[in-house]
């Protein structure tokens, strides 16, 4: 019998972009997609262990004051669980060891990448090895994107992808890798899952194709088992063919380009051994 | 004893805040600096060990990839000047709050009862050949607000290289000594008792002053007010809340006022322009609708309701917030938007956030005379309140999906920042209808969200004046959208799970507003403001009533809710604190602990405020009538026109606004071929299951008030309405909000032309009454802000009278919608609408320094019909484009068309319907209003062509796929033939940085 598909879209201090990601899970196919609170799993309320899709939303977590979800990595890394001797972070690493899925869009790559889970090239989760940074024009933009999927990739979620379509909405998606051993590493790896490109499928590192000067055109990455993946763009505002911003002048199929990352996910899913 | 610990870039990191700041000052100021690198500085006091201080700089505050860090050492080393800029005391330090709660989390139980706070500052390292005058005018003409901000010059000579700069705790450094002062008015002149009005900036007229004075000589009042400790003297409590309540921003006075009407010809008395024409028509038009009405709560909550679907309501609410972004562009603009957010939220059970719109008016950020005093350069108050809403609608999570901006140099001593949000909330909630409120005596009174400091202090009082010499520092406040955002986020669950029986917002006159009204639902109130949580000590019982610090709302709770209520706030990490409860006692009670610091009757409080009585006088004015010849060139002139101010793109402020978030967007504000056309309308849908869809637009046409403001009122609101209609709102689905901005109508010694000020209000009112009631469009709230003047000196400068009308509709299927740029070569042009040579007060006249006379007027019965025969062909399918003229007339409208589609248009100017002096100038940029360019299939014509059958609708032109606007004028002769790219550029640049 198939697995149950059970997403968590992890909310509070500052996410967004929740609905439209339980929008995408429950399209896809999910059998549960909870929007949980930050603090119903402090409260030991809602256990992460209950489930094995994690959506890591958009926005802002403390309003990225000290740098994009620096705080909130902050808090994912010291926060206890109230009443079960355990930390927040303790339950996450759990959750990868038990082989779950987790995606982080925008803001939630950002904390993934903060926090350590990517690219996590040694398997260390809690060590930070990449950044995501200020765009190099300085400023916050919302404008849609190309991107070329890597066919190589182990990444989960785009399997079977070639170029597709989303919006980035950010002022810090500029990925910097620590050194250029991490990058050639991920690299060879096929880690890198998402490059931004031109209309024809080419990587560029040409503004505004290139929306922030992303190292190597990087727009996404996932880690070795391909089960933790992120992306600055946002394939959850791309579930239907009138969010295309030209969908007034071009024929599109009636399903967004973002529903298939979901998709591939809750297939994942499905077919594994949980 | 406090600790800096300094984070900058690593030397191959590109520091990309520092190249913009680079970028600023040669833009701003012209000065020829070499670069510029920023050090983020986090002061920490609470004696944090080296440990630990190390820890939270590895930690939290820096990011090991890129950055580098430096505790109680300096990390500048090669620059000419360092500035640095830092808050002053009592400033909200969004940043120095997050760090603090990162710190305590990070130190877990060994922070112990250690009292931790943070407070930020930035270093700019600027190197380049400048002078300490010119570091002293980046400093404070460019990167600090003297306002809230202190800043620091230090030259590379100057600078301690070993230990770096001084800690410095902006800390508020008061005691608590809550004092309560008292004031007899009952034995005062008016001299004196004015003399009060103004000293106390409370913004009360005389009248008003000897009704306070005369309620407390009433021996029946005094003989109450003994039971509570308390006599004839007024209270400074009493005294503020009054002010707060009875101002004119909270009391719209002369909207209430009796005004005494006179146009020449006829006169007329009108009691209440606000119940005379504006609920007066909405009255009307829910009559006339019958069965079909769809307002639900209009004028009574803090924003108007109106039904979405069976399952839905939605909720709208446009504010301005323009004295404060005078002052502090970025706080004032962040605080308008986050503070319109609280009203939809707000109203009845509350709403969950759609959208923001915006809508700016500035002078030109290329201003070069000088400046006069207090008045901050356009440039800098057009970017401050850009990053402002930026960062208020961003964090909020809320997408901005409809705007403009509008420039006029009268703008210059006061801007215009307009701030709506829309809201959607279930029709029931828990079995009870969401859009009402109710309040119980015995009901607890809590607030939550952000704590009470003197930020917003007066700023009611303040806005009802125009902006002076002493304009309160105090008035200014900054937002916080995260704590806001978890407010939000507690309050929808605690709403869903039943916990509270009504929600208001703190705005204008915080808790004495908040509560004073919500108090009128059960017949008064008891409150203890030494229970208000502070953000620091030392301030008086009269300050924490009155002060307008953001991100709070107030609630009525069941008394047996208010466990589960605090225990959900607890686990949320939101701030709710229990002030006393609602009663039926007819009174406003206020207690600081046992002791009544005020106690004023309901009555009083809410209606005591006497009508003022005011005339009005209208004469038309005339201009002197342009003389110009039809330029030769009409090429170049259309250029010229594209590069306008109040025509180009304004896609560089539009992108830095997320306009997606909620993953509902339909109609963005850029499309076209490239993203990059000026869209009518915006349309997003709200519920992601559904094809409904909410549609948002706006008109606005400021520079009309110089004819005639009726004019201007009829022109902005068929421009909402048309804008609408382009994009396809259901026309019997639209509603309407209107915003006034005026100068000050009251005629007074500052303000000789009142009367006459007063009468482009009383006309406006009018035409609001004559549109709306024509086009069915009712409004559901709305807003005036009736004093933006500056008066500094022998200096005025008035705005001129402007009203922006917002309509909030629905698209029963967003699948329908249609957008502005040209889809195919082949389609056909037809211009919709007849176009008269009204050119006064055009973008065209404007160009030629001129105003005019012959101001576009609006036929509201022709118009409504041929909008709902568009309406018609485009729920048909049958129009591949459609965009309304506005600005710069019908050539900007094919200009703009041609250019998003990527595509040519060829136009004979013969063909236009039109009527007037024959120039081929005049028929390209008259501003009559009512008017589309549409595109169609030719094989849609003949169906297009029966729906739009006896309508003022010809077809003028072709899509051409060559790239190039030709358009042939009345000879046969083409007097255009552009490149659509060249077109494009000119109306990119201007504003692109």
């Amino acid at each position: 019998m198939a697995n149950k598909v059970k997403a968590i879209i992890l909310t509070g201090n500052g996410t967004n972009c929740e609905m439209e990601m339980a929008h995408a899970c429950k399209l896809a196919g999910a059998d549960r997609y909870d929007i949980v609170h930050l603090s119903e799993l402090l409260f030991g309320e809602k256990r992460l262990a209950d489930y094995n899709f994690l959506n890591l939303p958009g926005g802002f977590l403390d309003g990225d004051d000290l740098g994009s979800a620096k705080a909130g990595a902050n808090r994912f890394l010291h926060a206890p669980i109230a009443g079960a001797d355990e930390m927040l972070i303790e339950e996450l690493l759990k959750f990868i060891a038990a082989g779950g899925l987790i995606l982080g869009v925008c803001n939630g790559f950002q904390l993934m990448v903060k926090l350590g889970l990517l690219p996590a090239l040694d398997q260390n989760f809690t060590t930070q090895s990449a950044t995501l940074t200020f765009n190099d024009s300085g400023r916050f933009e919302d404008r849609w994107v190309y991107l070329r999927a890597d066919a190589q990739s182990p990444c989960v979620f785009t399997q079977a992808l070639d170029t597709v379509y989303y919006p980035v909405r950010h002022g810090e998606g500029k990925f910097v890798a620590a050194d250029d051993a991490t990058l050639a590493e991920m690299e060879r790896k096929n880690l890198i899952a998402f490059r931004y490109c031109t209309a024809d499928g080419s990587a560029t590192m040409d503004y505004p194709a290139n929306p922030n000067g992303s190292t190597q055109a990087i727009a996404g990455i996932c880690n070795e088992s391909g089960r933790l993946f992120g992306l600055m763009p946002h394939p959850e505002a791309f579930l239907h063919r009138t969010n295309h911003p030209r969908w007034t002048r071009e024929p599109l199929p009636e399903e967004g380009q973002g529903l298939a990352i979901f998709k591939n996910a809750v297939a994942f899913i499905r077919g594994s051994n949980f | 004893m406090a600790d800096r610990i300094e984070v900058g870039f690593q030397e191959s990191i590109r520091d990309a805040l520092g190249e913009k700041t680079k970028k600023r000052i040669a833009d701003n100021l012209g000065l020829p600096v070499v670069d510029v690198a920023t050090i983020e500085v986090y002061t920490v006091a609470g004696g944090l060990s080296a440990g630990e201080l190390r820890r939270a700089a590895e930690g939290p505050l820096s990011d090991p990839v890129i950055q580098k860090i430096a505790i109680n050492q300096p990390l500048a080393k090669n620059f000419d000047w360092l500035i640095e800029v830092g808050f002053r005391p009592g400033v909200t330090d969004n940043v120095g709050k997050t760090a603090r709660e990162a710190i305590t989390l990070l130190l877990g139980d060994s922070a112990g009862d250690r009292k931790i706070s943070v407070y930020t500052s930035r270093q700019y390292l600027i190197s380049g050949p400048i002078s300490r005058t010119d570091a002293e005018n980046i400093a404070s003409g460019l990167l600090a607000n003297d306002l809230i901000e202190r800043h620091q010059v230090v030259s590379r000579a100057e600078f301690d290289f070993e230990s770096g700069m001084p800690a410095h705790v902006p800390q508020v450094t008061d005691k608590d000594d809550p004092q309560v002062a008292e004031i007899n008015l009952t034995r005062l002149d008016a001299a004196a008792l004015l003399k009060i009005s103004q000293e106390k900036l409370l913004a009360l007229n005389l009248e008003e002053m000897q009704a306070i004075a005369a309620y407390f000589a009433d021996p029946a009042v005094v003989k109450a007010r003994r039971k509570f400790g308390l006599d004839e003297n007024t209270t400074d409590v009493e005294l503020e809340c009054l002010a707060q309540t009875w101002s004119e921003h909270c009391k719209h006075k002369i909207f209430n006022s009796r005004i005494e009407y006179s146009d020449g010809r006829t006169k007329k008395t009108i009691n209440s322009l606000f119940k005379t024409y504006i609920k007066g028509s909405t009255a009307k038009i829910r009559k006339a609708k019958g069965r079909k009405d769809f307002c639900l709560s209009v004028f009574v909550d803090n924003a108007g309701v109106i039904k979405f679907n069976d399952d839905h309501n939605l909720v709208f609410k446009v504010e301005t917030h323009n004295s404060p972004s005078a002052l502090d562009p970025y706080g004032g603009a962040l605080t308008g938007i986050v503070g319109v957010n609280r009203d939809p939220f707000g109203t009845g059970l509350g709403a969950k956030l759609i959208f923001n719109t915006d809508v700016f008016c500035f002078a030109s950020p290329f201003h070069k005379k000088k400046l006069p005093p207090r008045i901050l350069h356009p440039r800098r108050i057009y970017e401050g309140v850009r990053e402002g809403v930026e960062h208020g609608g961003n964090k909020s999570g809320i997408p901005t999906v409809n705007g403009s901006i509008v420039f006029d140099e009268r703008y210059l001593g006061k801007p215009l920042v307009y701030c709506g949000t829309a809201g959607i909330m279930p029709a029931t909630i828990n079995g009870k209808p969401s859009h009402t409120k109710e309040i119980y005596p015995g009901d607890v009174i809590i607030m939550t969200g952000g704590r009470i400091g003197k930020d917003g202090i007066h700023g009611a009082t303040f806005s009802s004046e125009e902006l002076h010499e002493g304009s309160p520092v105090t008035a200014v406040q900054i937002g916080d959208p995260i704590t806001q955002k978890k407010m939000t986020d507690f309050l929808l669950k605690a709403r869903d799970r039943g916990l509270y029986r009504a929600i208001t917002d703190n705005g204008a006159g915080g808790l004495s507003s908040s509560i004073g009204e919500m108090a009128t639902y059960s017949g008064g109130c008891d409150i203890d403001l030494s229970l208000a949580p502070l953000k620091y000590a030392g301030l008086q019982p009269w300050e924490i009533l009155v002060s307008e610090a953001q991100e709070r709302m107030s609630l009525a709770v069941d008394p047996k809710k208010v466990g589960k209520f605090l225990e959900l706030a607890r686990k949320m990490g939101v701030e709710a604190t229990v002030l006393g409860k609602f009663t039926k006692s007819g009174r406003f009670h206020v207690r600081y602990g046992e002791k009544t610091v005020a106690c004023l009757d309901m009555d009083f409080l809410h209606d005591g405020v006497p009508q003022m009585k005011l005339s009005a006088r209208w004469k038309a004015p005339k201009h002197p009538e342009p003389r110009f010849a039809p330029p030769a060139n009409l090429g170049r002139a259309l250029i010229a026109m594209l590069s306008r101010l109040n025509i180009c793109s304004k896609e560089s402020v539009v992108r830095q606004y997320d306009h997606e978030v909620q993953g509902g967007s339909v109609v963005k504000p850029l499309v076209g071929v490239e993203n990059d056309g000026p869209s009518d309308a915006g349309i997003v849908r709200p519920v992601l299951d559904s094809m409904e869809g909410v549609v948002v637009a706006h008109g606005i046409c400021p520079r009309l008030s110089d004819l005639d403001a009726y004019s201007m009122t009829a022109c902005a609101i068929d421009e909402a309405v048309r804008n609408a209609v382009a994009v396809g709102v259901d026309l019997d689905h639209l509603a309407g909000l209107d915003n006034f901005c005026w100068c000050d109508p009251v005629k007074s010694a500052k303000t000789p032309d009142g009367d006459y000020k007063l009468a482009q209000l009383v006309r406006s009112n009018m035409a609001i009454y004559d549109y709306t009631t024509a086009y069915g469009v009712p409004c559901i709230s709305g807003k005036d802000s009736m004093k933006n003047d500056y008066s500094i000196g022998k200096t005025k400068i008035s705005v001129p009278p402007t009203l922006l009308y917002s309509v909030i509709g629905k698209i029963s299927d967003v699948r329908k919608a249609v957008t502005m740029d040209a889809k195919r070569p082949e389609d056909l042009v037809y211009l919709l609408g007849e176009t008269r040579d009204e050119l006064g007060g055009s973008e065209w006249f404007a160009a030629h320094g001129a105003i005019g006379n012959k101001v576009p007027q609006v036929d509201a019965k022709k118009a409504m019909k041929l909008y709902r025969a568009l309406s018609k062909a485009i729920q048909a399918g049958l129009v591949a484009s459609c965009h309304d003229c506005s600005d710069g007339g019908l050539a900007v409208a094919l200009a703009e068309t041609a250019f998003a589609g990527g595509l040519g248009l060829t136009v004979h100017l013969k063909k236009v319907l039109y009527r007037g002096k024959k120039r081929d100038d005049y028929i390209l940029f008259s501003e009559s209003a009512s008017r589309f360019v549409v595109t169609v299939r030719p094989q849609d014509k003949a169906k297009f062509e029966k729906i739009l059958a006896g309508q003022a609708a010809r077809e003028i032109g072709s899509v051409t796929g060559d790239g190039l606007l030709q358009i042939n004028g009345l000879s046969g002769k083409t007097v255009i033939r552009e490149k659509i790219g060249r077109l494009k550029d000119a109306w990119q640049k201007p504003l692109n940085f």
